[in-house]
């Protein structure tokens, strides 16, 4: 096997130790957010205050890493200041870029801040090369975070028709919806992670035992009932277990996390630039291992050697992977 | 990180001899153990934001007591109890104690020892979640915390206690502290 | 009586019916549906649309005689080259107005285009619909999500812009789309040999939980809600708050009967009550809600019902 192109690794941090963890492991890129509703992990006891953002990008610097800022959820009617004094600050802070999704906050931050690099979020869910060249055009985006319905044959025809870079989930929960653009969390609950930054938030999840079952219910919406012993996920909408006519089972998705470590030469091969592990919400051990496990097979490509089998099945959820949307029969 | 996971549960002889132990003393060391969190992590009041109001039920699984968290920004405290006497609470989280230490000490992933079971959560998940972030951010050392108590003694305490914690840490499988990673400051 | 004046639109079908049952849809919507506009085409799976093709020129035909404008609608998930073709095509014509429910189709909007807005498209907030109507559109179908407190908000930015604000009046609600085709799933099928079984369910099938709880609706691709989001009460509020149209999302059964109760209400013809009870009886097998706009979650029973 021939040498790979290096490829970025772009991290998780929810909290300040978490985002040390990361750089320590080897993160080329941090993303992180504020602690309030502009990002879409805004869940309690997480995220950064002005004061630790300053102090993790500094930490970063020093580093030779990146801190890249998600404020990728959608401005509320009537409160865009919120938003808008988080990109100004960004700017003021020296991020070294912000993750968008909304229309007027991209406009704002291209106008107000024409020297702040601009990733386009996943949460945009701009899904082809036509809607990347709109937000490229538009806002001088440089970057897209592609969301989690392609192919890789389908990223590869993307990368040949874009001219700003690409960057893909590689590892980490997975959204089987086209993200940005999915509502099932307010139908069941009233926050939604496009308005609130919080997909199924556990405010309204409950656990109870009933007869030998761990039942999870969300906005009183039993998700899941497993037996005693069984794995037991978090009762996210779209990895629920529903009756749909005959069929009774995971309607939507296993409750299988995103494990694409095999397919990173295939994903260099498709021109992506970076590769994103998925996980704001979780604890500092799962970002330090995660993250030294794919740094090492970021080397090892990079080396042309192959990818060591992964490790992390543990961390999971639902302790299963998938490759998902990577490969044509998911769908 | 630990992936091939047993989690060793306290043994229960040890366990045994334990439930006839008062808890009087527990709960005192418990009060100052928060008290002392308190003063040395700020940041972790700060992270658990309105939160800090509730009544945590934290429950070893593997020992015969529980203990009643109130972190309370300004007066925390922590008590100990018989289990099934420990009154209301807000929220629960159950497990043997080598999986709360190992989460604590930032060895095992709140998540991962979720989904396998290990953990189980009853009540306001919320604030379970708060919790689990504000701790996890703080990068606690139980065993540090404990020789912090000591007060002027700390000095003299320090090597010692650390040395025992890592030899009850290797001979029990238990993450009895923090696995020590210098963070160039 | 209190004039309430609403531009009433027909959404695009969101189901896989047979073709003759497309065709016979349109010419009642045409010929009986006291409607304005109707927006017409595939917007959900593009395997769909070849069934049907044929038959949508005399539909618009039909609705233009029925004195309708009608509206040509686009996919919300574009992801094919051949979906990205057809997507350009939709702006090749310039005889009738066309729906983006994509950002893709930013991408094709020439100075002269007329189009709209649909539902599908993320405009939570002033910034961005004066965003979009700086680049020309002229109305827009909020999302199904927003809040009460939102859309008064966006009416509002909407008529500075020059622009009509739309609410999803009726039907059940498109919640997600995903590459995945979960009719197909449900059938032990994947998308690329689903064998069309969604056309098995006209309104969608019914997702319930493990309570036995009617939740979701699965249709193809799209995930809506069970239950149908029914406005007429409401009427009032929506035209204080400055909302100028309803869209009348399409389901089996009497539909033309829901366009007659809406129009009937909107014009003060009808009061909200009675406009209701004539809701319930052409669809009797709806359960209702207004839970995104006025309740503490999308699923909230009708409040005050």
């Amino acid at each position: 096997m021939s040498a790979g192109r290096t490829l970025e690794l772009i991290c998780p941090a929810g909290t300040p130790a978490a985002f040390r963890a990361a750089i320590d492991a080897g993160a080329h890129a941090v993303y992180c957010g504020f602690d309030d509703e502009t990002n879409a992990r805004n869940f309690p006891g997480l995220n950064f205050s002005r004061d630790e953002m300053a102090e993790a990008i500094k930490y970063a610097g020093r580093h030779g890493a990146k801190t890249l800022i998600a404020i990728n959820t959608f401005p509320r009617a009537g409160a865009s200041r919120l938003w808008s004094s988080a990109v100004d600050d960004a700017m003021r802070l020296g991020a070294d870029a912000v993750i968008l999704a909304d229309l007027g906050l991209l406009d704002y931050a291209s106008r107000r801040h024409p020297a702040l690099r601009l990733h386009l979020s996943v949460q945009a869910a701009a899904a082809n090369a036509d809607a990347i060249a709109f937000y490229a055009r538009s806002f001088g985006v440089k970057r897209v975070v592609l969301p989690r319905v392609l192919t890789v044959q389908e990223i590869a025809a993307i990368n040949r028709d874009i001219e700003i870079e690409t960057e893909v989930f590689i590892f980490g929960g997975l959204c089987v919806m086209a993200e940005g653009r999915c509502s099932l969390s307010s139908y069941a609950t009233g926050k939604s992670p496009n308005m609130n930054g919080a997909c199924s938030p556990a405010s309204h999840v409950v656990y109870r035992e009933e007869g030998g079952e761990l039942v999870s219910r969300l906005g009183g919406f039993a998700i899941h009932r497993v037996a005693a012993g069984q794995a037991a996920p978090y009762p996210t909408l779209c990895k629920g277990c529903f009756q749909a006519g005959d069929y009774r089972g995971h309607v939507f998705e296993d409750p299988a996390s995103l494990d694409a470590a095999s397919l990173i030469p295939a994903l260099a091969k498709a021109g992506v630039t970076a590769l994103k592990i998925e996980g704001r919400q979780r604890s500092r051990a799962y970002t330090e291992a995660v993250v030294r496990s794919f740094r090492r097979a970021l080397d090892a490509h990079a080396e042309g050697r192959p990818i060591p089998a992964s490790e992390l099945r543990d961390l999971t959820e639902g302790q299963q992977t998938t490759s998902g949307a990577y490969r044509k029969t998911w769908r | 990180m630990s992936n091939e996971r047993t989690i060793p549960h306290f043994p229960r002889v040890g366990a045994l001899v334990l439930r006839f132990a008062p808890l009087a003393p527990l709960s005192l060391a418990g009060a100052s153990l928060a008290a002392s969190l308190g003063r040395r992590h700020p940041r972790l009041f700060s992270r658990l934001g309105e939160q800090a109001g509730k009544k945590f039920l934290i429950d070893p699984i593997d020992l015969p007591f529980v203990f009643l968290l109130a972190p309370r920004t300004g007066s925390p405290g922590l008590r100990a109890l018989r289990r099934g006497e420990a009154g209301v609470w807000d929220a629960r989280i159950a497990g043997p104690l080598a999986a709360m230490l190992g989460m604590v000490h930032g060895v095992f992933d709140g998540d991962a020892l979720f989904f396998s079971r290990d953990l189980i959560i009853e009540g306001d998940t919320g604030a379970v979640l708060a919790l689990r972030n504000a701790i996890d951010n703080e990068e606690i050392d139980l065993t540090r915390e404990a020789v912090a108590m000591l007060g002027p003694l700390e000095s003299m305490a320090a090597n010692p206690v650390r040395q025992l914690a890592a030899l009850v840490g290797r001979w029990s499988g238990v993450a009895v502290t923090r696995i020590e990673r210098e963070w160039p400051e | 009586m209190e004039q309430k004046k609403f531009t009433l639109t027909v959404g695009p079908l969101q189901f896989n019916w047979p073709a003759d049952a497309f065709s016979d849809f349109y010419a009642r919507v045409a010929d009986e549906a006291p409607v304005d506009r109707v927006v017409i085409g595939e917007s959900v799976c593009s395997k769909r649309a070849p069934f049907y093709a044929n038959r949508i020129p005399d539909a618009i035909e039909r609705l233009q005689r029925g004195g309708k404008s009608v509206v040509l609608s686009s996919l919300i998930l574009v992801t094919l080259e051949r979906e990205r073709r057809a997507a350009r095509d939709l702006f090749a014509q310039a005889e009738h107005e066309v729906e983006i429910d994509d950002l893709t189709l930013m991408n094709y909007v020439k100075p002269e285009t007329v189009f709209s807005i649909g539902p599908m498209v993320n405009v939570y907030n002033e910034a961005t619909l004066a965003f979009l109507a700086g680049k020309g559109a002229r109305r827009f179908c909020l999302p199904p999500e927003l809040p009460f407190a939102s859309v008064e908000v966006l009416a509002a930015a909407a008529a500075k812009c020059g622009a009509a604000s739309e609410l999803w009046a009726y039907g059940r609600i498109p919640l997600a789309i995903s590459g995945r085709c979960y009719h197909a799933r449900a059938h032990g099928l994947t998308k690329d040999s689903c064998q069309f079984v969604c056309a098995r369910d006209a309104d969608g099938l019914t997702t319930r939980t493990l309570d036995g709880v009617d939740f979701l609706a699965i249709n193809g691709v799209q995930t809506l809600s069970h239950k149908y989001c029914n406005l007429i009460g409401d009427l009032d509020r929506l035209a204080k708050a400055g909302v100028t149209g309803l869209r009348l999302s399409p389901h089996s059964g009497d539909f033309t009967g829901v366009c007659r109760a809406f129009a009937d209400a909107a014009s003060g013809a009808v009061s909200p009550r009675e406009g209701l009870l004539r809701v319930r009886r052409a669809a009797p097998e709806a359960a209702f809600s207004d839970g995104f706009l006025f309740g503490d979650f999308g699923a909230a029973p009708l409040a005050g019902a």
